[in-house]
């Protein structure tokens, strides 16, 4: 693979990984609303480690702690902590048929969310209601789709 | 290398956290991160510009001119209704020389619109269009036609965010318009609902009554419209009642809010200087 083609397609769904982020959706779909950018992140470090990785998680995580309103570095700390495990396991995770990837995409996103769950109570905020946990089921359920997508746009891009 | 990798940034970021949570001094770097995630904002929001650009532009002749016209009716009324509180804030300021009490009056405003994004589903925080560039800073009251909407927690160079009243982890010092009686409304994570969770079961509150600001606290000025209390049941076997109120803005269906800039210092008793009224300039929409 050379240097070039990865930039383009990977800043590309970012972005669009961002603004799904925070779109304004009805309530209930706003509740079920999945972290996105960490779903790409999780994708490009499967599919790309050698270009992805811990370090670049870590920039998208600042800027998409700006673009959330929270704490300079929660959002890139906890990127850079899944990041790490998947591009870890990526060996392994890549021949896992899609089904079993979104095992472990929702135990990523599990983690991600005790995480920020732990840093939003560290912050003092009242208790979280039950709702902040949908993300991470609707996330796994939405990885097939994400995958096959960010694989297209791969290939082609 | 993966996991010096991981060790760099994770101490990184927890410098970051603390810095950030314990001091502002990272708000030059929020803002330059601001400039790069602001077009994915403006994108978000593009759907809603075009729609509302489109509505506006394809509206037809007859019904802007009824508009227009009820939109004159309106300011008729408005303006006869200030001519009435000139001469009730003359008269106020009177009366509080009289008791010798100061009297604060005099607050800019700046209309800022709305940007449809949602940024965390578990927090009611909103986007607005205008920024530290319009000189908005954190803790100003943010109101709407109808009431106090909430008030900026962070202003980036483009936009500010702010929070609603009803998010759960902003409470707003308060009184009733009927007796005076002050407490404290807290939000309760849902829009059309605020607690007042610290008045005793034998407090003079009844439903309807009008709670307005009371101006402690610093942040809001005194006297505006908050929200109007409609469940007033008595806990028997608890020390504080349980009472719910409607906030009167319109929290889920704002286009566009007011910041507000009150003035800290408290004009003189005799002086009697106009209310700065200052109109954005581009609300030709």
């Amino acid at each position: 693979m050379t240097n070039n083609s990865a930039p383009l397609p990977y800043i590309f769904t970012l972005i669009l990984a961002m603004a799904a982020r925070i779109a304004p959706l009805p309530p209930i779909l706003a509740d079920i609303n999945p972290d996105w950018v960490l779903l790409v992140l999780i994708y490009w470090s499967l599919a790309t480690p050698e270009h992805t990785g811990v370090f670049s998680a870590w920039i998208i995580g600042l800027l998409v702690d700006v673009l959330t309103g929270r704490l300079l570095g929660q959002n890139a700390l906890i990127y850079a902590v899944v990041c790490y495990f998947v591009v870890r396991l990526h060996k392994r995770i890549r021949h896992y048929p899609v089904p079993q990837q979104s095992v472990f995409v929702f135990f990523c996103l599990l983690l991600a969310y005790l995480l920020t769950y732990w840093l939003e109570t560290l912050q003092g905020k009242s208790a979280l209601s039950l709702h902040f946990w949908w993300p991470v089921f609707s996330g796994a359920l939405f990885w097939p789709g994400v995958f096959i997508l960010l694989r297209i746009i791969r290939i082609r891009g | 290398m993966l996991n010096t990798r991981l060790l760099v940034v994770l101490i990184l970021s927890v410098a970051l956290l603390v810095t950030d949570y314990k001091t502002d001094k990272l708000q030059p770097l929020r803002s330059a991160l601001a400039y790069v995630v602001y077009p994915v904002q403006l994108l978000v929001n593009l759907p809603e510009d075009i729609y509302r650009f489109f509505n506006t532009s394809m509206m037809s002749y007859r019904k802007l001119k009824v508009e227009n016209e009820t939109l004159k009716r309106q300011q008729l009324i408005n303006d006869v209704k200030l001519l009435k509180l000139a001469a009730l804030e003359k008269e106020n300021i009177r009366l509080r020389a009289l008791l010798e009490n100061s009297f604060k009056i005099g607050e800019q405003v700046l209309i800022a619109e709305l940007l449809s994004v949602k940024l965390v589903p578990y927090e009611h925080l909103i986007l607005v269009n205008k920024g530290s560039h319009f000189s908005v800073h954190a803790k100003q009251p943010v109101l709407d036609a109808h009431g106090v909407v909430g008030q900026v927690i962070r202003a980036l160079p483009n936009e500010s965010e702010i929070m609603l009243i009803t998010d759960p982890d902003h409470a707003i010092p308060v009184q009733v318009n009927r007796n005076g009686l002050r407490t404290i409304a807290i939000g309760s994570g849902r829009m059309n609902r605020l607690n007042l969770p610290f008045l005793p079961n034998n407090a003079d509150i009844q439903p309807g009554d009008l709670l307005v600001t009371s101006g402690l606290g610093g942040v809001f000025p005194q006297g505006y419209p908050v929200a109007v209390v409609d469940k007033f049941s008595v806990q028997p076997n608890k020390p504080f009642a349980l009472i719910h109120a409607t906030p009167t803005a319109k929290l889920d269906k704002i286009r566009e809010v007011l910041i507000v800039w009150s003035h800290s210092t408290p004009v003189a008793l005799t002086d009697e200087k106009p209310a700065m009224l200052k109109q954005d300039a581009n609300d030709d929409k």
